[in-house]
């Protein structure tokens, strides 16, 4: 048996799951519309390749990857498209984003579609097809699953693993699919497994999940893989990947490290695998994934779900009960509650809790930390969490950072033991974002004094040349009155030379100032000009347009306010005003 | 005599000392003054002028010489001014001028004429354009200065405020607590 | 919609919740004594308690901070426990009050309150009264005299003379006495065979308060309120010390059990030691306090001119713990082979 490793901390808190994972899979009814975040996985936003008004089939893309690190977006249904347009996406700063709305036609048809040959595809083309069906890592942070795929130059892949643990409370969609859908996940492993070419593939569940633990059991043993399917002790976050890679092979990675890769071993979520095999073994696009509805509900159960629900819509599925005060995406120790409820389901939307004061009661008032060292007990990264509190706290960040803020994983454990109720991870979010903030500023000062300096040493030299050239002409120009007056008289006198010198300065200087004059007229006859425009133009240029012309203004207005200009333009703005 | 082994003791000392320090001032001899360099690390570097000197490394000089005071700085505000009183030891003082949020300069490009008056005045080359031409600024590299906007003679410039975008939004402070966002309308 | 920051679960747990187990654990050393030396520790206890919520209350009016929030996190009463069971039985009551004012003024709110004072405010008071009034903080009770609760509480408040045969020194102080006279004929057996002043394995009566601490400690242990860490190096540290210099010559010095049932030992062990606020909080930073502590607290008991030296010994390492927490910062998760 498989030796198995423990790691630092941890806490134990109350499990939840039992609620939830004792119900098969229902499949969702079809929403009354979906909005599709355009952005769902870490890295570059897709770009839409959709119009409002255009007729959607399921599985057709509709936002085309953008760079590398990014994954491309479907309609999870046949439909309409509404609009592309900024709707709030469900992230903690309830922020909008550009997204893809559809009406659905609810004949669900699907575009056409077909399994990838494997069998004659290079390893490109598999990453490409994973990207293309929108791959992305569904435990929790939506990385693109090609990008980790590859193994790293010069270290030897040991250990594929397959997460599913699934540490946090309350979740179950994990377990259920692996105890309904374990053979695909097993499938997709083994597409893993051919790609990256470790040395074993295993395979982690918590010993909370006997069922799932056996279902996977026997999926390896009648697909005849030599996959190791581990129970390992039941422990928050023992589902985080560090956490994981520790338990299961003794391996450490480092915060600082950016890949597990560089450690010769990966990790997956089974969602992951098995949305990875269904692209490659059906040409599927990931549109639809298991959520699990729990919390203050009268019936908690795993739905399957279409991207793009309206969490409002699919919470209803499980009846919450009347108090429920609010949505939390995600387990309670890592999720948070959603800016308003009808933000849509992403592809990591893994749980959604109703949120209720009886099952999550308001925080008692924070007290002064009394360093008890509690967090540091737990904390799975072996940090110093009082010590970094304070100096977040007193926005100290440099300090921060010298006890290691950036190996946070920010799993709640700090929070949950706290006797003082302090919002640990709170601080070192803040923190860590007010560093990012700082680097971003300190880049932009630093490339603005470039460019600044630059531009001193550009006019400094505009400078030194212009002169030179003047000088030059000047020169110029006196030796040849010289030499005229050399030639009109025969006898040149030795001292008019200077004097002649002294006279072609002026001129040059004159020369100039009626460039200048001339200039300073051009100018001003364009700002009569411009002036003349403006009034004569400007009201005539938002009168009387076609619908069609309408429809085009605003979908400028859109593509303008997706890439970040918020202010609409002025000419629009300026008639009214004068 | 035992004042004269004192004397020779302390003597020696003395020069023992005084040889180590005359050492220690050649071997660790400090090139330039780090004193600017500190002080302009922490100006915004937005070339703006509103301090009343023409660019950031004189404003940083002069603060390094004692000449002026640290608040002069909208820019960088308060807690500019917080951290050049903490590099310096000196007390600190609310902004002379009131405290902007960080801007962009946008061209009117319907308005715009080319005359490229703007693009000279840019400290940083941020504005693109030729004579005669429509001029455009590179958001990403203007510095909100406002330099731009007196020299053009058709008033087609004006600064935008930087809204939060998911690339540059922060979480805020606990204590503050976390801001609600209005309910918005279902699409 | 309502906003708050994840977790949403919390465990159970509260400032109040620790202080209140820390008393519990209190509650078996404080039977032994109240049994065994005498009834009127109680009587010290409440007025330590009622000056400190007094202390406590009128610091936080003054700071502006909520007072039911903070009287009811059971810090003061600490506190004032640890006061008055450090402090003579029988000393007077203003000397308990003014110790606990100053605690908890001084060494505690001036420096920010809860969680922000650098010493242990409790040790503090102890100092400041045995170096203010030396004679009364070494004036204890001899543990065979029989007294009524009411004859107590009438020397407490003074209205009783303080006869002398009611001040006697601890063991641990008559042992140095006996030693400093000088008689060379004076063994440490002999004198421990005087049954008035020393019982089975250390002070009469005190080696039972002390096994009492043991209890609650080892307890609060079981409940992870304290580490094992500043109890074991600290009782080991004392045990090495004392037991190789009782090796080394047997009659000049007592046997480790005697140093570990006496005086202050496993009270500063267990309860005052392991003080998180003042103390060092890395692992290997608590096995150097607490060794520090019990080193310390060994040479000035038996060589400085203080009854006891635990209380010194913890202020002194409270003085070094910011360094020994810097400097002992543990490795983080996947960097421990690279330092």
């Amino acid at each position: 048996m498989l030796n198995l490793f423990k790691f630092w901390g941890g806490v134990k808190p109350p499990s939840h799951k039992t609620e939830s994972n004792n119900k098969p899979i229902s499949v969702a009814p079809m929403p009354s519309h979906l909005v599709v975040p355009l952005h769902q996985s870490i890295g570059g936003t897709p770009k839409p390749v959709v119009k409002a008004g255009d007729k959607v089939l399921k599985g057709q893309l509709i936002g085309e990857a953008d760079g590398w690190i990014s994954a491309a977006v479907h309609a999870p249904t046949s439909g309409t498209v509404r609009e592309v347009a900024m709707h709030v996406r469900p992230h903690p700063s309830g922020l909008d984003s550009l997204c893809v709305v559809i009406d659905p036609d609810g004949r669900d048809a699907w575009i056409e579609h077909a399994p990838f040959d494997l069998a004659s595809a290079a390893p490109a083309d598999v990453f490409a097809h994973l990207q293309r069906s929108g791959v992305v890592g569904l435990g929790g942070a939506g990385f693109p699953a090609h990008g980790k795929l590859t193994p790293a130059p010069n270290v030897a892949m040991d250990e594929l693993i397959i997460n599913g643990a699934e540490c946090e409370p309350y979740i179950t969609c994990d377990d259920l699919l692996m105890r309904e859908r374990a053979a695909e996940i097993v499938r997709g492993t083994a597409l893993f497994r051919d790609l990256l070419q470790p040395k074993k593939v295993l395979i982690g569940i918590e010993d909370n999940k006997p069922e799932a633990v056996a279902a996977m059991q026997a999926a390896v043993t009648a697909l005849g893989e030599n996959f190791t399917v581990v129970a390992v002790p039941t422990r928050y976050p023992a589902g985080g990947a560090k956490q994981l890679i520790r338990v299961l092979t003794g391996k450490e990675v480092p915060g600082s490290m950016r890949s597990t890769a560089e450690m010769g071993v990966q990790v997956f979520n089974v969602a992951t695998a098995y949305t990875a095999w269904r692209a490659v073994a059906h040409g599927e696009p990931v549109i639809s994934r298991i959520v699990t509805l729990t919390g203050n509900v009268a019936e908690p159960h795993n739905v399957e779900v279409l991207i793009g629900t309206p969490m409002d819509e699919l919470l209803k599925l499980a009846r919450p009960h009347p108090d429920t005060d609010g949505i939390l995406m995600g387990g309670p120790m890592m999720g948070f509650l959603v800016p308003n409820r009808q933000v849509p389901v992403v592809k990591t939307t893994n749980c959604l809790i109703a949120h209720s004061e009886r099952l999550f009661p308001p925080k008692a008032p924070e007290m002064p930390c009394i360093r008890c060292g509690s967090c540091a007990q737990v904390c799975p990264h072996e940090l110093q969490p009082f010590e970094m509190y304070w100096y977040a706290r007193a926005k100290n960040f440099g300090k921060t950072q010298e006890y290691n803020i950036f190996d946070c994983i920010e799993c709640g454990c700090c929070s949950y033991v706290c006797p003082s109720r302090i919002p640990l991870v709170q601080y070192f979010r803040f923190a860590k974002s007010e560093i990012w903030a700082r680097e971003r500023e300190k880049k932009a000062a630093d490339e603005a004094k470039a460019r600044f300096e630059f531009k001193q040493f550009r006019e400094e030299r505009e400078k030194a040349e212009k002169a030179e050239k003047l000088a030059r002409a000047a020169a110029a120009q006196a030796a040849k009155k010289a030499a005229e007056a050399a030639a009109a008289a025969a006898e040149p006198a030795a001292g008019e030379a200077p004097a002649a010198d002294a006279r072609t300065a002026p001129a040059a200087a004159s020369a100039a100032d009626s460039e200048k004059a001339a200039k300073m007229a051009t100018i001003q006859a364009a700002m009569e000009r411009a002036k003349a425009q403006r009034e004569a133009a400007q009201p005539r240029n938002t009168g009387e347009l076609t619908p069609e012309q309408q429809r085009d203004l605003a979908e400028i207005e859109a593509r303008r306010q997706a890439a970040g200009i918020s202010e609409p333009p002025a000419a629009t703005q300026e008639p009214k005003a004068e | 005599m035992d004042i004269l082994t004192a004397i020779a003791i302390m003597a020696l000392g003395a020069v023992v000392l005084g040889a180590a320090l005359g050492y220690a001032a050649i071997k660790f001899k400090v090139e330039g003054d780090p004193l600017v360099e500190k002080i302009e690390a922490i100006l915004p570097q937005t070339q703006c002028g509103q301090c009343g000197y023409p660019g950031c490394k004189p404003y940083a000089e002069a603060i390094a010489k004692g000449e002026c005071d640290i608040n002069l700085c909208p820019p960088g505000g308060m807690e500019g001014v917080q951290r050049l009183a903490d590099l310096l030891g000196r007390e600190v003082k609310p902004l002379e001028a009131e405290e902007k949020p960080k801007q962009v300069a946008i061209i009117d490009e319907n308005t715009c004429i080319g005359c490229t008056l703007c693009i000279q005045a840019c400290p940083v080359d941020a504005i693109v354009g030729a004579a005669k031409q429509m001029h455009t600024i590179i958001a990403q590299q203007c510095t909100g200065c406002e330099l731009c906007l007196p020299p053009c003679p058709v008033e087609c410039i004006h600064m935008a405020a930087v809204g939060e975008t998911l690339d540059n939004w922060k979480w805020k402070y606990p204590v503050v607590g976390i801001k609600a966002v209005p309910l918005k309308d279902a699409a | 919609m309502i906003f708050a920051p994840s977790p949403f679960l919390l465990k159970d747990a509260s400032v109040s919740q620790v202080m209140t187990q820390v008393c519990v654990a209190l509650i078996p050393g404080i039977i032994a004594y109240a049994w065994l030396v005498g009834p009127a520790i109680l009587v010290q206890l409440v007025i330590a308690t009622f000056a400190a919520l007094l202390a406590e209350a009128f610091m936080l009016k003054l700071r502006g901070k909520p007072l039911a929030l903070f009287l009811s996190d059971g810090s003061a009463i600490v506190t004032a426990w640890l006061i008055a069971l450090t402090f003579p039985p029988l000393a007077p009551w203003w000397m308990v009050f003014t110790g606990t004012v100053f605690a908890i003024v001084f060494a505690k709110h001036i420096y920010g309150g809860l969680g922000q004072n650098p010493f242990n405010p409790a040790m503090v008071a102890f100092a400041v009264c045995i170096v203010s009034f030396p004679a009364m903080m070494s004036q204890w009770p001899a543990v065979g005299l029989e007294l009524r609760l009411l004859d107590q509480i009438d020397i407490i408040f003074g209205l009783a003379p303080r006869v002398d045969a009611l001040s006697s020194a601890t063991p641990l102080d008559a042992m140095k006495t006996a030693l400093r006279m000088g008689d060379s004929n004076f063994d440490i057996a002999q004198l421990l065979a005087n049954q008035d002043i020393y019982g089975n394995f250390a002070g009469r009566g005190w080696e039972w308060v002390a096994t009492g601490y043991l209890i609650g400690g080892l307890w609060l242990w079981h409940r992870r309120i304290i580490s094992w860490q500043v109890p074991v190096a600290f009782i080991g540290s004392l045990t090495l010390l004392s037991g190789a210099l009782w090796l080394y010559n047997p009659a000049a010095f007592a046997n480790p059990v005697f140093h570990l049932f006496s005086g202050g030992t496993l009270l500063g062990a267990f309860f005052i030691a392991t003080d998180p606020v003042s103390g060092c909080t890395t692992p290997r930073g608590k096995l150097i306090f607490g060794a520090g502590a019990g080193l310390l607290a060994y040479v000035i008991r038996v060589f400085g001119g203080y009854p006891d030296g635990v209380a010194f010994a913890v202020l002194l390492m409270n003085l070094s713990a910011p360094v020994i927490d810097l400097l002992t910062q543990p490795a983080i998760f996947g960097m421990k082979d690279k330092k």
